[in-house]
């Protein structure tokens, strides 16, 4: 059997979990101007990486998984990376 | 023939495909790979998959970084537009059955047959919530007269958020299959397999909604 | 062959429901081959009638509408139907578990149900062509909004046969992973399963983001959600861009299993080693890594910004260098071999050959100033036929002869399919090289009208058409009616694991599960020990 931890530490991660949950809420009436969505992003990633750790248990897979699981990510910054330079370089626009 | 039965025999093919292919587990050797090949190359091919999932809504999040930097107005009178409350219990909802979905696929291993039952149904019973909660949100919006096309903003808002709403009803069907056939005691501690990438699917939707969220209801 | 396995796959079952429900990989895979082959008659037959409405400016057969509607069929069908499930699912699905020493692929069913999956998108495709579609292959924004005809329903077909080609990927990948025989190291791997696993990366990667463009193209048209259309806010340029992200990589799914395809065929008849091995399995990866950094080399005119031109453009050469380190391998591979010009070979040569051109014409385009030029002219037509006919179609001829034995147990009339590459590749050339010149003298492509001096590359170009028609029809007849008396299991002498068994192979391919001992294409040591 996978060492996963018990049922224990999976309540630790939801409570982390609604924790952040309440933070990113609590934390949205503030108004950071062009931080308000690197703020929310940042905590929204935080939760996403503690669900697939732990909760989707990608911290005991291999290394191949890793890459798979990741390199999406490396591919959607491109799509929006190379779409977004086109939009805001535009003379007309 | 009568129609009654053509419309059982379409209605069963729909909701159970694999019963379409008669008796294969009989007649083939195909199938037979040693237990650890199988159960790495599931998980292996369902992280493929979940990989597809992530750049099939990464489209909509390009549209939304595009056009939040274009219209950040639009964004902001859109955003507080919608139902912070309904959406933070949404978001509740979810993370608990994403908890419960983990607690299924850990007592399975454990040979605990009943906790996984429990555990499954509480999942999809948070699914169903978080649908009608969605069903509330949509009729609210059409009531004041918004839908899809609106603006920008509400085109956003309806196809991530209905495309996420697809994926939870998708969600809701392959753990219902799943607990059908921990009914049918069809799953142990030797053989979980189907359960922990069912599980894997779920955590994803839950994944989708925890950046959907504050990106369409939190960054006003 | 032991007793374990008296038939051989082919005879292991008869009638409809043995081959439509099987689970086994060469079946599957055979059939993927029947339902590509009826697909590429069809286009092809649309692309004859697209030819032969070019012999005089003007109405020649069809009307403006009808011509519209067929070069939508042959463009769409072609690369859907054809050349993007096509050689991958097809000899993808019959070697790879060959290749590898395994039983099968990892999800049998899954495979099964990816084959179901694109006979139905092919069926909302045909049922498409009844309520015909004009926007071409690439469904650009906002005609694709605005137009009456049927759109929701060809790219409906297309989400389908996406979800159909992201399966069989998956598949591939996962079985290349955990189904390798002992000894079968990644180093060991036949360079065709090199091919397909950067394929299958590309198809489970790209695919995805077409599907989401689809939706949102079907969702403006049923709802107006406006993304695409700039008279709510929306931009149709953004369309594009998300298009190409995933068809430039899918560019790549065409060409890199029929790359595979020449790298398994090169060394079997220069019998010597393949030059380069790990360059070309590496450069396979490398291909599947940057061809999704240069899609945009397909908008430089399209109003996207000048900054994102240049930097497109750049990025755009990168993805020639593994390209061509591939094709310096096959010529090195070649140098001083013992060459056998059987019909497989002459296919591959002739890749070469064709393939270079059209990647060096892709140079061209690649290059900012001299797109703007060339762009939307007869040039690209030509340079795209170049890579798609004279690199894929190639490649999957090539396959079809080589693994012929392999497949049908069977051998063919070298003689007569040698004439019948002799007319494709004559036929392709007087098709294609006019298109060269007429693009730079300005001929625009998919125009139903040109002017009068355009005529004679026109007509040149259809008469190649007929040329190359016969010649697929003698290749159809060679390969229907193959030789009396059966195949030897390895009738080429080859070494890679696909040709150890009988053929056709058994229903489970191995009695047992081999173990490899030595590199794939040890051949100059092989022979020298025989001797």
């Amino acid at each position: 059997m996978d060492n996963n931890g018990g049922y224990k530490s999976l309540i630790n991660i939801w409570l982390l979990l609604m924790f952040l949950t309440f933070i990113t809420v609590w934390i949205a009436q503030f108004d950071f101007g062009a931080l308000n969505v690197p703020i929310a992003l940042l905590i929204a990633s935080l939760k996403a990486s503690v669900v697939a750790l732990y909760f989707m248990h990608l911290k005991y897979e291999d290394g191949m998984t890793w890459i798979f699981a990741t390199y999406p990510i490396f591919l959607l910054f491109l799509l929006i990376g190379f779409t977004v330079v086109d939009m805001f370089s535009r003379v007309i626009n | 023939m009568g129609l009654y039965s053509i419309t059982t025999k379409i209605l069963k093919s729909i909701a159970y495909p694999s019963e379409l292919v008669p008796s294969i587990e009989e007649d083939d050797g195909h199938h037979h790979f040693d237990p650890v090949t199988e159960h790495e190359g599931a998980k292996l091919g369902m992280w493929l998959f979940l990989a597809t999932e992530l750049l099939l809504f990464g489209g909509l999040f390009a549209a939304y970084a595009i056009y939040r930097a274009k219209y950040p107005e639009m964004f902001m009178l859109g955003s507080s537009s919608l139902d912070v409350v309904l959406g933070s219990v949404n978001t509740v909802i979810l993370i608990f059955s994403s908890l419960t979905v983990a607690v299924a696929v850990k007592a399975i291993q454990e040979n605990r047959i009943q906790l996984v039952k429990v555990m499954l149904w509480v999942t999809i019973i948070c699914a169903a919530i978080f649908a009608v909660n969605k069903y509330f949100e949509y009729t609210y919006k059409f009531g004041k007269g918004i839908y899809p096309g609106t603006d920008i903003f509400y085109s956003i808002y309806f196809a991530a958020t209905g495309i996420h709403m697809l994926h939870v009803f998708i969600g809701m069907a392959v753990l219902g299959v799943l607990l059908r056939k921990v009914y049918q005691n069809k799953y142990s501690k030797d053989n979980f397999t189907a359960i922990e990438i069912g599980g894997l699917y779920w955590h994803l939707v839950d994944l989708i909604w925890i950046y959907l969220f504050p990106l369409l209801y939190l960054v006003g | 062959m032991s007793e374990a396995q008296e038939s051989n796959y082919l005879e292991n079952g008869h009638g409809f429901k043995s081959w439509f429900y099987t689970v086994d990989h060469k079946r599957i895979g055979v059939m993927y081959l029947w339902a590509i082959g009826v697909f590429f008659v069809l286009a092809a037959i649309a692309s004859f009638l697209v030819r032969a409405e070019h012999l005089t400016p003007g109405q020649t057969i069809v009307s403006a509408d009808t011509y519209n509607v067929l070069f939508t069929l042959h463009g769409a069908m072609m690369v859907f139907l054809f050349i993007v499930p096509g050689v991958a699912a097809s000899f993808g699905n019959f070697l790879i578990p060959l290749m590898i020493g395994a039983k099968d692929v990892i999800f049998p069913k899954l495979n099964l149900y990816s084959f179901w999956l694109y006979l139905a998108g092919a069926a909302i495709f045909l049922i498409a062509l009844a309520a015909p579609a004009d926007t071409g292959w690439t469904f650009y924004t906002p005609y694709s909004i605005e137009t009456g005809a049927n759109v929701i329903l060809i790219t409906f077909g297309v989400f389908v046969l996406g979800f159909s080609s992201i399966l069989t990927g998956i598949n591939f990948i996962v079985t290349m992973h955990k189904l390798r025989a002992p000894g079968m190291t990644w180093d060991r791997l036949p360079l065709f399963c090199w091919a397909a696993y950067a394929t299958s990366l590309l198809q489970v990667l790209a695919t995805p983001v077409v599907g989401i463009t689809l939706l949102l193209l079907i969702g403006e048209r049923y709802f107006g959600l406006g993304f695409f259309d700039p008279a709510k806010g929306g931009d149709p340029v953004m369309f594009q861009h998300f298009f190409w992200f995933y068809s430039h990589p899918a560019v790549y799914i065409m060409i890199l299993p029929a790359m595979g395809i020449i790298s398994e065929i090169m060394p079997v008849f220069s019998r010597k080693p393949i030059f380069g091995y790990k360059a070309i399995a590496y450069s396979s990866l490398a291909i599947a890594l940057i061809s999704f950094l240069v899609w945009g080399h397909h908008m430089f005119v399209s109003g996207q910004s000048k900054l994102i031109n240049i930097i497109f453009s750049v990025i755009t050469y990168a993805v020639a260098v593994p390209t061509a380190i591939k094709v310096f391998n096959w010529l090195w591979t070649m140098y001083k071999g013992s060459i056998e010009l059987s019909t497989a070979m002459l296919y591959s040569l002739a890749f070469i050959f064709l393939f270079t051109i059209g990647g060096l014409t892709g140079l061209f385009l690649g290059a900012l100033a001299a797109d703007v030029h060339l762009h939307d002219t007869y040039f690209v037509v030509a340079h795209m036929h170049y890579v798609m006919i004279g690199g894929t179609v190639f490649g999957f001829f090539a396959a079809l002869h080589f693994w012929y034995p392999k497949m049908w147990g069977r051998m063919f009339d070298e003689f007569k399919a040698k004439i019948a590459f002799v007319l494709i590749f004559i036929g392709f050339n007087v098709v294609f090289f006019p298109q060269f010149i007429m693009g730079t003298l300005g001929m625009p492509r998919r125009y139903f009208n040109y002017a009068p001096e355009f005529q004679t590359f026109h007509q040149i170009s259809t008469y190649g058409t007929w040329i190359i028609g016969v010649g697929f029809i003698l290749m159809l007849w060679v390969l229907m009616r193959p030789l009396p008396g059966k195949a030897e299991g390895n009738p080429y002498d080859s070494l890679s694991l696909e040709w150890s068994m009988d053929s056709p192979p058994g229903t489970f391919n191995f009695d047992e599960i081999p173990t490899v001992t030595e590199p794939v294409y040890n051949y100059g040591t092989k022979i020298e020990a025989e001797e």
